[in-house]
């Protein structure tokens, strides 16, 4: 027997303890359930958060792992069978957990819950626990184990192989769809959070610099020395944020890092164009190195400030706009709530993962709990800290800076007052206060999450280090965190989606498969970067100010991504003759049919402009035909493009749809011929455990 | 006497944390451990050339951003 390889078993924890966590999360759910007074600490939803956790993992998890999927700790890895020292190393699971977990988490967990908080803090919270516990980390467990079976085969290959090759191509062509609206929503964070903030604009372009000599340093000074150049690089950047602040004061400097969103959009489309062309060593590998090092550096300095700092949450448990009026996103709790938070409680990009390297670095399959369950878990507390980071701050700011200036105006006055008729009393020069507190001209309308994160996270960090004085600083800090790693995102995402093309066009055209061609390579680069720096710029002159409308697109497209992800997992239960569990993926794989089909119907045709895009469209066309021109479009020709741009959202939408039912069809068609074979029928690599010495000798 | 024992087990044991985190933040980046790599390449494939130190860190770099395997695939 093969025992002593891959951990040791421990003694499992005395039955009194998970008396005391579940007892501790139960009275602490309860309290912010049930808590109706002025405010609720922080530290409640932290101990709800743990708790939850700390029970599912070690019942739900293990259950998966011991009957549903019966991990085989005497079953050769890929790692194991293909070792090369490269790609597939057996890897300690503590490392390894660090290098999923980085890979996973992104600027999705700190947006969507932000968002969400418009409906108050408690639906947030429990859609990002149950999300997680039931699908989010049942979707990224089950992944990374078939795909480890699989010899770490990705998601678009395993469907083929399980699935067929139809399916397989759809799923394929939703992947670049839902890239294209990934990279279209991400860069315009970054575009609403930089418009009209030299100082912000000034640090963020500071990092391109910065990068190219890390880049430099590297490569010739001190070739892969990736500690000392990402220490010189992060002192650069505080250099930069603190040097922001001379600048946006500057008569001469200021005006030449203040752009418009509209300018912004555009230099952002021209950056990803030269950047995903670039070599990688000279601009986008020193900056993952720095942005992946800030990202976890700045998510565990967030978690010890809200645990040392126990701030209160001023937003309602429940706020009246659960009616869907809110002013964030439109539409009801059900079902946009639940495509809003998509990362943190499930995200169907995590299958990309889970199926991407950490499968070829596997020990031993009892391991693949911990990283697959474990990694998603410690995500889903990334995104109960956002929601808290969203919550501290003043009601009456968060909706200053997370409504577009059609409904709150464009001066404090105005904004003030309209936001107060909400019932959310917040005085003018409260909001001019906290603008010139975190050193920007103004507050009003920075939508998007990434500057309302910044305000809850200087509010935390300050009361932590600094105080007010620090508070400027913090705020920049955190705008130029979330910037950096979005950049990043942009960057190798705009790399992928032209891979995407050039395969996907050479099915046609085969010259336009060669990776070495300047011709293919130039080609697919344009026909990437033009994609989602359409709906970018669409984006940017949207009349409901572009988050409205990208961001539930993007929402349903990673659902829809899960939902297939977790279609697949059912399809291979019931080809290993498990369909007795098969409710462990149905379930969720339900949950989100439902979610992504209805909000897509709504999202199309509901009658309200604010909600559905044909309603929309029509509303800009109808004025046309009566020769009206509606704010914000200025000219005819804007008013043209509002509403086609309403059609064409409404037939990608329509379009992820329609993905999604295809492949529930064939998961009906796979489930079927599971049943009538009288044998196991999955494409595992053997079908036969092997003992784990067997394949090193 | 304890001491004796004491003091460099904990220092062992720190150095071990210390290789660990290392391993941990190079692997966050796709830089996977070198010396594994040394020891595969000589057990493995005895007398077949090995990258150095360079070259390893270059190889890895281009490939992490390749397109094959699910890689250069970052997260929403």
């Amino acid at each position: 027997m093969a025992t002593s390889i891959g951990t040791p078993e421990r003694a499992p924890l005395h039955w009194s303890v998970w008396v005391v966590v579940g007892t501790a999360g139960a009275l602490a759910l309860g309290t912010i359930a049930l808590n109706r007074g002025e405010t609720i600490n922080a530290v409640w939803l932290v101990i709800a958060a743990v708790c939850t956790y700390l029970i599912a993992y070690r019942f739900y998890s293990l259950f998966i792992a011991t009957k549903v999927l019966q991990v085989e700790r005497n079953r050769a890895t890929p790692a194991a069978r293909h070792n090369d020292g490269l790609d597939y190393v057996p890897t300690n699971q503590y490392v390894l957990f660090g290098h999923h977990f980085a890979a996973i988490a992104g600027a999705g967990p700190l947006v969507g819950p932000v968002l969400a908080a418009q409906m108050g803090y408690l639906p947030g919270t429990l859609w990002i626990l149950a999300g997680v516990v039931f699908a989010g980390a049942v979707q990224d467990f089950i992944i990374l184990f078939v795909s480890t079976r699989r010899d770490g085969r990705s998601l678009g290959e395993m469907i083929k192989s399980e699935m067929g090759t139809i399916p397989g191509l759809i799923a394929l062509f939703g992947v670049l769809a839902i890239m294209v609206i990934l990279l279209a929503v991400l860069a315009l964070i970054v575009v609403k959070a930089l418009a009209d903030s030299p100082w912000g604009t000034f640090t963020v372009f500071a990092t391109v610099p910065i990068a190219m000599l890390m880049g430099i340093y590297g490569r010739f000074l001190r070739p892969h020395r990736i500690g000392e150049m990402s220490a010189i690089g992060f002192v650069l950047l505080m250099a930069a944020i603190f040097f922001g602040q001379p600048v946006s004061t500057s008569a001469t400097l200021a005006p030449m890092f203040t752009f418009s969103g509209e300018s912004l959009a555009l230099l952002l489309i021209a950056y990803g164009f030269i950047a995903s062309v670039l070599p990688v060593w000279l601009l986008l590998a020193p900056r993952d190195y720095l942005s992946t090092f800030l990202k976890i550096g700045t998510i565990v300095a967030l978690a010890i400030g809200i645990v040392i700092v126990m701030p209160d949450l001023k937003m309602p448990a429940v706020s009246k706009f659960v009616d869907g009026t809110g002013p964030v996103f439109s539409g009801g709790l059900f079902p946009f709530l639940f495509i809003t938070i998509a990362c943190g409680a499930v995200s169907g990009f995590h299958s990309l993962i889970a199926s991407g390297t950490t499968p070829k670095m596997i020990e031993n399959e009892s391991q693949i709990r911990f990283i697959g369950y474990g990694a998603m878990l410690m995500e889903s507390f990334v995104a109960i800290m956002a929601l808290i980071a969203a919550c501290v701050i003043e009601p009456g700011s968060y909706f200053a800076m997370n409504s577009p200036p059609a409904l709150i105006g464009t001066t404090a006055a105005e904004a003030a007052q309209k936001i107060s008729s909400w019932g959310f009393v917040i005085a003018p020069e409260a909001l001019t206060q906290l603008a010139s507190d975190v050193g920007e001209k103004t507050v009003l309308s920075r939508t998007g999450g990434a500057p309302t994160l910044a305000v809850g996270m200087a509010q935390i960090l300050s009361s932590l280090f600094g105080g007010k004085a620090l508070m400027a600083f913090w705020y920049h800090f955190a705008i130029l965190f979330e910037a950096l790693f979005i950049l990043t995102t942009v960057d190798a995402g705009t790399r992928v989606a032209r891979f995407m093309i050039q395969d996907l066009l050479g099915t046609f055209v085969p010259s336009m498969r060669e990776t070495q061609s300047w011709t293919a390579n130039l080609v697919a680069t344009t026909l990437a970067v033009s994609a989602w720096g359409y709906f970018l710029y669409q984006g940017v002159v949207d009349p409901l100010g572009g988050i409205n409308t990208l961001w539930p697109l993007f929402g349903i497209s990673n659902q829809m991504l899960a939902a297939i992800a977790l279609i697949l997992a059912t399809v291979i239960l019931f080809k290993m003759k498990r369909e007795h569990y098969a409710w462990v993926t149905i379930v969720p794989a339900f949950w989100l049919v439902v979610c992504t089909l209805t909000a897509g119907w709504q999202k199309l045709f509901h009658e309200a402009p604010a909600i559905g895009f044909i309603a929309q469209a029509n509303r800009f066309s109808d004025a046309l035909a009566q020769g009206k021109i509606l704010a914000p479009a200025k000219t005819i020709e804007d008013m043209h493009r509002i509403a086609f741009n309403n059609y064409l959202d409404a037939a990608l939408c329509a379009m992820f749809m329609a993905i999604v039912v295809a492949m529930i069809v064939a998961g009906v068609i796979s489930i079927r011929k599971a049943l009538a074979s009288s044998t196991v029928s999955t494409h595992e690599v053997d079908h036969d455990a092997q003992d784990l010495r067997a394949a090193r000798a | 006497m304890t001491r004796k024992i004491f003091v460099p087990l904990v220092r062992e044991r720190l150095a071990q944390l210390y290789r660990y985190a290392a391993q941990t933040a190079h692997l966050m980046v796709g830089l996977p451990d070198y010396s594994t790599y040394v020891a595969h390449r000589r057990r493995y494939h005895p007398g077949e050339p090995i990258m150095n130190r360079e070259q390893f860190f270059r190889n890895c770099q281009e490939r992490r951003y390749a397109p094959a395997g699910g890689r250069g695939i970052r997260c929403c």
